[in-house]
């Protein structure tokens, strides 16, 4: 249920705070990247640049690429440890690493509901989109989830 | 002065879900180790323990637990953590002090007790921690395995029945190892009735984790000239090196590689045999036998492409035509590898050198692999880090 005890919506929270954008329907993921060298970085790096011909300790926050194609799939049969929250019953989800091709980083994350391993192959145009997570009793946690784009142009796609 | 390190004796605990101390395991396989080298205890100068983070303090000072647990006897004590790589780290340790002139004779020992199911991250909020990000949003260690399995599949034509053979070859040779956990004939048919965790990998696809222990003494060549033991197994090489950035595979915990955007993508398992092939003066041609980490079965096919004991590729077909069991020309797994042992973190990469040591002294029995002189092991920790070791006879 999105709706909580008082029949009110509930907020959409992101489950991490500042990885990714949510104020529009073209969320991106926020990276660095290096002012020095023009490497990028997801998880944000901020503090020194990891790259050994590199001492730049200056980075900018950026939109990462919100396309990519599928380097590899696969899913979850069964319910991951904590902190992972499931519903009850677990439902399983298929899981997608995408290329971001300008960024050359493969990036993983869960791939929206109603897509199957069977309908994926590698080299597939993938979008990001936002989906919830989990629900606790106060809002619904929000992450970013993989979706096919030939799926967006039918519509299938989550809401923001 | 030769600086050549030799291993004069090993010892293992079997692999199984025993439920009592680590200690227990790791001091049963050191006295083994001993027993086996000819070498008294109270002549260790250097007892290197690989650590273990779920059986509380005494895993994380293992080496101090392991020799106090022997009896103490003044010897210099090194504790080594580093996944699934920390036997070998060990090991390195060990041989270094060996190598430098400060100790004659060393003894290597790792051990584990395990708890049931998926390994779990730490408890907490602790979004700064990849390991605990992605567990949150639903990445166990098994989707990784998977992600590579796949990747096989899409690239090089790989099926499931490619995935199940290894297994079905590991599981005949485990069959005849006492110290394995599994001791089953499993079949193809029994693979693929088996629940799937992580399409394309199935649970017999998928190594548990297990209690077990494992232990290595090595010495100076002139050490145990004077024990008058010649022809011991020599060390050849051990590679611990890290990847070089930018790191093009996806390696658990992260939920993304380093960017190739600005300098060009290696991988690191092709990276750390490289290293450990030039330090032995060898190349792949002269592999007889080879222990793989073989945490899913298509890794193991993985490994075997890394290790260059065949082309990019080409691995599937290799354990199709028979190659990869023993008895044929380069047989993988020997022991029956993780598939039939399970994980025990700390001892794994030891249990490895168990094996090769056996396998070049001639004494593994059924499943002795013939004539063989030159062993590799590859395993991997965390980030993408991980060991290679070449024992030659």
């Amino acid at each position: 249920m999105s709706t909580n005890e008082n029949g009110e919506q509930k907020p959409r929270v992101p489950v991490l705070e500042g990885w990714f954008t949510h104020t529009d329907d073209k969320p991106h993921l926020l990276g660095t990247q290096c002012k020095g060298c023009g490497t990028y970085y997801f998880p944000k790096q901020t503090s020194y640049c990891k790259n050994p011909a590199c001492d730049s300790e200056h980075f900018e926050v950026v939109e990462l690429s919100r396309t990519g194609k599928v380097w590899s799939f696969t899913n979850a049969c069964y319910q991951p440890p904590e902190p992972f929250v499931s519903p009850d019953p677990f439902v399983p989800y298929t899981i997608a690493a995408v290329e971001l091709e300008k960024e050359k980083m493969i990036v993983l994350g869960q791939v929206i509901s109603g897509v199957d391993v069977s309908d994926l192959k590698a080299g597939m145009e993938m979008e990001l989109v936002l989906d919830t997570l989990f629900e606790d009793a106060s809002s619904q946690k929000i992450t970013w989830k993989w979706q096919p784009v030939a799926n967006a142009q039918n519509s299938k796609g989550a809401k923001p | 002065m030769s600086r050549d390190v030799v291993i004069l004796g090993v010892g293992m605990h079997p692999w199984g879900k025993w439920g009592r101390n680590f200690v227990e395991y790791g001091v049963k396989a050191a006295r083994d180790a001993l027993k086996d080298a000819g070498v008294a205890w109270r002549d260790v100068g250097f007892v290197s323990g690989a650590a273990t983070m779920r059986c509380g303090y005494p895993g994380y000072v293992a080496g101090a637990t392991f020799a106090q647990a022997l009896g103490w006897q003044g010897a210099e004590v090194n504790t080594s953590y580093a996944a699934c790589a920390s036997g070998s780290q060990a090991l390195a340790a060990a041989r270094a002090k060996i190598q430098s002139g400060a100790c004659d004779v060393a003894l290597v020992v790792g051990a584990d007790t395990t708890p049931k199911g998926f390994l779990a991250p730490q408890k907490g909020e602790r979004p700064d921690d990849p390991d605990w990000v992605r567990f949150r949003l639903g990445i166990t260690n098994p989707t990784y395995f998977a992600l590579y399995a796949r990747r096989r599949m899409e690239m090089f034509g790989d099926t499931q029945d490619d995935f199940a053979l290894v297994k079905v070859k590991n599981a005949k040779h485990g069959f005849v190892n006492p110290n394995a956990r599994y001791k089953k004939c499993f079949t193809a048919e029994d693979v693929a009735a088996s629940a799937m965790v992580a399409d394309p990998l199935r649970l017999m696809d998928i190594c548990a984790t297990s209690d077990g222990g494992a232990a290595v003494v090595i010495a100076s060549e002139t050490y145990a000239r004077k024990l008058g033991v010649r022809n011991a197994v020599k060390i050849a090489a051990i590679s611990t090196v890290t990847p070089t950035y930018a790191s093009a595979v996806i390696e658990m915990p992260d939920l993304a590689t380093d960017s190739g955007a600005v300098v060009e993508a290696h991988s690191f398992r092709a990276a750390l045999p490289i290293k450990a092939y030039e330090e032995a003066g060898l190349g792949p041609k002269d592999i007889s036998v080879a222990e793989v980490y073989d945490l899913s079965t298509a890794l193991e096919l993985d490994w075997m492409e890394d290790l260059q004991l065949c082309e990019r590729g080409q691995a599937a077909q290799l354990v199709r035509d028979g190659v990869t069991t023993v008895g044929g020309r380069l047989p993988i797994n020997p022991s029956g590898g993780l598939a039939c042992f399970g994980e025990a973190v700390p001892a794994q990469a030891l249990a490895q050198v168990c094996e090769l040591t056996w396998q070049l002294r001639g004494q593994s029995g059924e499943r002795q692999v013939a004539n063989a002189k030159v062993g590799i092991t590859a395993n991997q920790g965390l980030f993408g880090h991980g060991s290679s070791v070449i024992l030659k006879r």
